[in-house]
């Protein structure tokens, strides 16, 4: 599995996804620039990392879904190549559509940090097909505005799709149906807001986010 | 020069905080009296802030040598080698004032100025520290404090990718109108790629980055040096405003930049901003600099000389490039969407001169900025009278150890810090080891095995009493608590909060404290390679209590050797190592159940500290100890509390302890006896553990066991570990979610 991880102003996860991805792959990760408007071709995974690109002035993500390497990323995307966005990656995605809901101040109105126990909801995915379904993992979450919101409609819809990839446990921020992350109608899309990454080495407390990227090398190539 | 320009009169010099006897040295320094601006540049540099012309004679006796010291104190940040080419950057600074008057914006600002400190100098920032002190829970004003300045330290740091990783926090009535927020940042860097700020090379373009110059924190560094009163809010204008999304942009790029050659000199714009960057690097580096203020981004219409040069705008930066470089160094700041401006030009003139609309509006020798023509105090100082010992029948056992426990674990000095923490993103970089809640925290050197174990300690009750005494624990404290977590104690930083230097017996405890500091850094080993002074700390006369607050840096040669506070298996023995006289002056439980204040505290046996602190720290290097945690507010009691509730929540451990025969119970537990640990570990190698302590001559007794699910002290504690917990775990929630009275 060849991954980039891009690079938007402020993101702070980058270095963490692109050394995850290593740590697990073995191979050395492309780190693609905001401004880009190119994919290379090789590239299997694309993983948009947490932080706050461009500050989180306006809205979390809006304006890194306006940026020039978005535009190749969706048209990726649309073609089958697999995404993840992590914490403000899923607020990217979002934001540029190919996620449905959005994001609201946490619930607390306060950043939170902390291992947090999520519920893999489903194993049918090649993000999750080294969890068993049902299987309660810890990621951290570091989030102030991680708070999912989609209307009812939109919740039915993901519940009925199998759409709904993690569940929080005790839900730290007041999203939606304890949502942690969820997939596009091809589950090649995933957006997380817990951040996987975290907890790859044995000095992160425990190693629940390595299956996570072994999952993908696995189903990847 | 300008037409306009108003006359210097005595009010002016005043309200510049400059004294008639410091402007007289003005005149004799220029021969000839000063413009406003040059007036303003000169109430900046010899402002307490910037001069320390308190406190310079004391701080030059510390110790600040070692063959681990690249760089004491005078850069911008102290730089240590921990190895392998790697150096470790580190200081901590106060922004006390500021966070007073607005404590989100103080606060974050404090986060970012520091940064800078460290980044300035080729470091990439890997932890965040911070020490702060706030108002009894229940002044009015408190809340709405914590409140804002944990979301400061947690906006800023969090958008910046830097984990905030440990910290501390008291409360005391002495703080109601003056909090201290500490902030220290810790970075990495090769030691063949630090980068230093004298100007040099005449010619060399002055470059400036970063933000647009605004009109904010003019004065700032002139307000951090005067006493508060009941108009302070007006001072809400000296406040500045931070974009921590710019200083992530910043760090990216100098980063960057700093990976060529490109760069002479660089100084972040900190206090004084313009003025202050400037006349340091031309007075370290014995050269001149022209600038041209028509060129600097600005923010605002019609500035002027005065205020650009006084401005404190955040997330800027200076630079010398070398010649022909520029080119390069801007296509970086472009990428990045920062300004980027040449400014000026280094000259062999000895003078900062100031162009404005084509006119020069200060001409200045450097010299006369430089440090050694800014004023210098011996100021009066009296030496802090000795309290009396507390004896323990004077300070008698509680009639319930159960619910005096309960209520310490939950009281406002003990209780259980996470909900500050949880705010800070303290796992970002996916380095951190240990993070907020133990001894130290333990984050690791990107990509190696080794790892950085960081803290923050001073207790101001220890040296209200006697400030030398108090010195020195501050110290130790740091020293054991790197060690308690396996790490080797390297260096520390020191953030001194004191006071109107004014007073003679402010003065003193400062002299005080700086002994203490000094015979524990010798002691140790332990330098002092950076440092921040705060004074002035003081409203309608109440000075704060004195807080020397100090930051320990440590090294662990292997990330897996490593100890931590919770009791991590059933059958462990407990065994107490250090000596335990049972002393009460100054304790927590002296002063909150008893309300005694006035004794001595516990004296610091720096020979012990060190036998002691090496013999546990040799044992977690051989992997026979993981399970330690240092004593210190509240004694044995609290800690081995501490122990217990920090273990898995889905099995927990609790401990059956018995007192040795012969002591007075209430003393032994309660006693803040110095040079102690907590240590856990299984029964075979306890053996051996207490075998090796008698040969080294370091006190040690078996004091118990870990496992049940109860915390129980012979026939005087038997508590469940949820209901420890809950008190603990209780106290932030609490009075956060209280309504403001």
């Amino acid at each position: 599995m060849k991954a980039a991880v891009v690079v938007f102003p402020a993101s702070n996860c980058d270095r963490d996804a692109a050394t995850a991805l290593e740590y697990v792959t073995g191979r050395k990760t492309t780190m693609l620039w905001h401004r880009d408007s190119e994919v290379p071709r090789d590239i299997d995974l694309i993983v948009l990392p947490g932080g706050f690109s461009y500050g989180d002035y306006l809205r979390c993500g809006a304006m890194a879904a306006q940026s020039p390497i978005m535009k190749t990323v969706v048209e990726r995307a649309k073609a089958g190549t697999p995404v993840a966005g992590i914490c403000n990656g899923f607020q990217i995605l979002a934001e540029c559509g190919l996620l449905p809901g959005g994001f609201l101040r946490n619930a607390g109105l306060k950043f939170v940090n902390k291992p947090t126990p999520i519920k893999v909801e489903t194993s049918q995915s090649i993000f999750t097909n080294k969890y068993e379904a049902g299987e309660i993992v810890h990621f951290q979450v570091a989030n102030g505005e991680g708070n999912y919101f989609a209307d009812d409609e939109t919740v039915k819809m993901l519940e009925g799709e199998g759409r709904i990839a993690f569940r929080y446990q005790a839900n730290p921020n007041g999203s939606t149906a304890d949502i942690a992350g969820i997939f596009n109608e091809t589950k090649s899309v995933l957006g997380i807001m817990p951040h996987p990454e975290r907890n790859v080495e044995p000095i992160h407390g425990n190693t629940d986010g390595r299956r996570f990227f072994e999952s993908l090398v696995s189903a990847v190539k | 020069m300008t037409a306009t320009a108003p006359e210097i009169t005595p009010e002016i010099v005043a309200e510049h905080g400059l004294s008639p006897d410091e402007y007289a040295k003005i005149l004799q320094l220029l021969n000839r009296t000063p413009n406003l601006t040059e007036l303003g540049v000169f109430s900046v540099m010899w402002s307490e802030h910037c001069s320390y012309k308190s406190t310079r004679v004391w701080l030059k006796t510390l110790p600040t040598t070692g063959p681990q010291v690249i760089h004491g104190p005078g850069e911008n940040a102290g730089v240590i080698d921990i190895g392998d080419g790697d150096a470790c950057i580190f200081k901590m600074e106060s922004h006390n004032h500021p966070s007073f008057i607005e404590p989100y914006q103080g606060a974050a600002t404090g986060v970012g100025g520091i940064m800078r400190d460290v980044f300035t100098m080729g470091a990439r920032p890997v932890a965040m520290l911070n020490a702060l002190r706030f108002g009894e829970p229940s002044h009015p004003k408190t809340k709405h404090l914590v409140s804002g300045v944990v979301a400061g330290i947690g906006g800023y740091g969090n958008c910046m990718g830097v984990p905030t990783v440990a910290g501390e926090v008291n409360f005391d009535p002495s703080y109601n109108g003056n909090i201290l927020v500490n902030a220290m940042c810790v970075g990495l860097a090769r030691t063949d790629k630090i980068f230093l700020s004298a100007a040099s090379g005449i010619g060399n373009p002055v470059v400036y980055v970063g933000s647009k110059t605004g009109r904010d924190g003019i004065h700032g560094a002139t307000m951090a040096s005067a006493e508060f009163d009941d108009d302070s809010e007006e001072k809400r204008p000296t406040v500045q405003v931070g974009d921590p999304f710019v200083e992530k942009l910043l760090l990216e790029a100098c980063l960057e930049l700093m990976a060529s050659d490109a760069i002479v000199a660089i100084q972040d714009m900190g206090a004084a901003g313009l003025t202050s960057s400037s006349a340091e690097m031309a007075s370290k580096g014995d050269a001149g600099l022209e600038l041209d203020l028509d060129h600097v981004p600005q923010r605002e219409e019609n500035m002027t000389a005065y205020e650009m040069l006084l401005s404190e705008s955040q997330e800027r930066m200076l630079m010398i490039l070398k010649p022909g470089r520029e080119a390069e160094a801007k296509a970086i700041f472009d990428k990045w969407g920062l300004d980027f401006a040449i400014i000026g030009r280094v000259t062999d003139t000895r003078h900062l001169v100031v162009k404005h609309k084509g006119q020069v509006m200060a001409d200045l020798p450097v010299s006369a900025l430089a440090d050694e023509n800014a004023p210098r105090y011996e100021r009066p100082w009296l030496p802090t009278p000795k309290k009396p010992e507390l004896a323990p029948a004077a300070c008698p056992a509680p009639e319930s150890y159960n619910e005096t426990l309960l209520k310490m674990l939950g009281s406002a000095d003990l209780a259980s810090r996470r909900w500050i923490w949880e705010q800070y993103d303290s796992t970002v970089m996916n380095d951190t080891a240990q993070g907020p809640g133990g001894d130290a925290a333990v984050v690791r050197v990107h990509g190696s095995n080794k790892a950085l174990a960081v803290t923050a300690d001073c207790t101001p009750r220890y040296c209200l009493a006697d400030p030398v005494e108090g010195g020195k624990q501050a110290v130790a404290e740091t020293w054991r608590n790197v060690t308690a977590v396996g790490g080797t104690p390297l260096a520390y930083t020191d953030n001194m909060n004191f006071g109107n230097p004014q007073k003679p017996e402010i003065m003193g405890q400062f002299v005080g404290a700086v002994q203490g500091l000094k015979e524990a850094g010798l002691a140790l080993g332990y330098p002092v390679v950076s440092g921040n002074c705060s004074l002035y700390n003081e409203t309608n006369g109440q000075g704060i209590m004195p807080t020397p607050a100090i930051g320990g840096v440590g090294l662990l040669k292997d990330i897996t050797r490593r100890a931590s506070i919770p009791l991590k298996r059933w059958g462990d023995q407990i065994i107490l190592i250090g000596e335990t006289k049972g002393w009460l002056g100054q304790s927590i439980y002296a002063r909150d159940v008893h309300g005694l204040k006035d004794h001595a505290p516990p004296p610091v046996d720096l020979t012990a500290e060190k036998r002691n602190g090496d013999f546990i720290r040799t044992r977690i290097e051989d992997g026979i100890l993981d399970t330690v945690h240092d004593l210190s507010d509240g004694g044995l009691i609290v800690a081995l509390a501490e122990m217990i509730m920090s273990s898995n929540p889905d099995d927990d451990i609790g401990s059956q302890i018995d007192l040795p025969e012969g002591v007075e119970p209430h003393a032994f537990l309660f006693g803040e006896d110095q040079a102690r640990y907590l240590v856990a570990l299984p029964e075979e190698a306890s053996k051996k553990l207490l075998a090796d302590a008698r040969a080294a001559g370091v006190p040690a007794i078996r004091l118990g066991v870990a496992g049940g699910r109860h915390y129980r002290i012979g026939d005087l504690v038997w508590l469940d570990i949820p209901e420890m917990r809950a008190a603990s775990e209780g106290f932030f929630p609490n009075l956060m979610a209280a309504p403001l009275n």
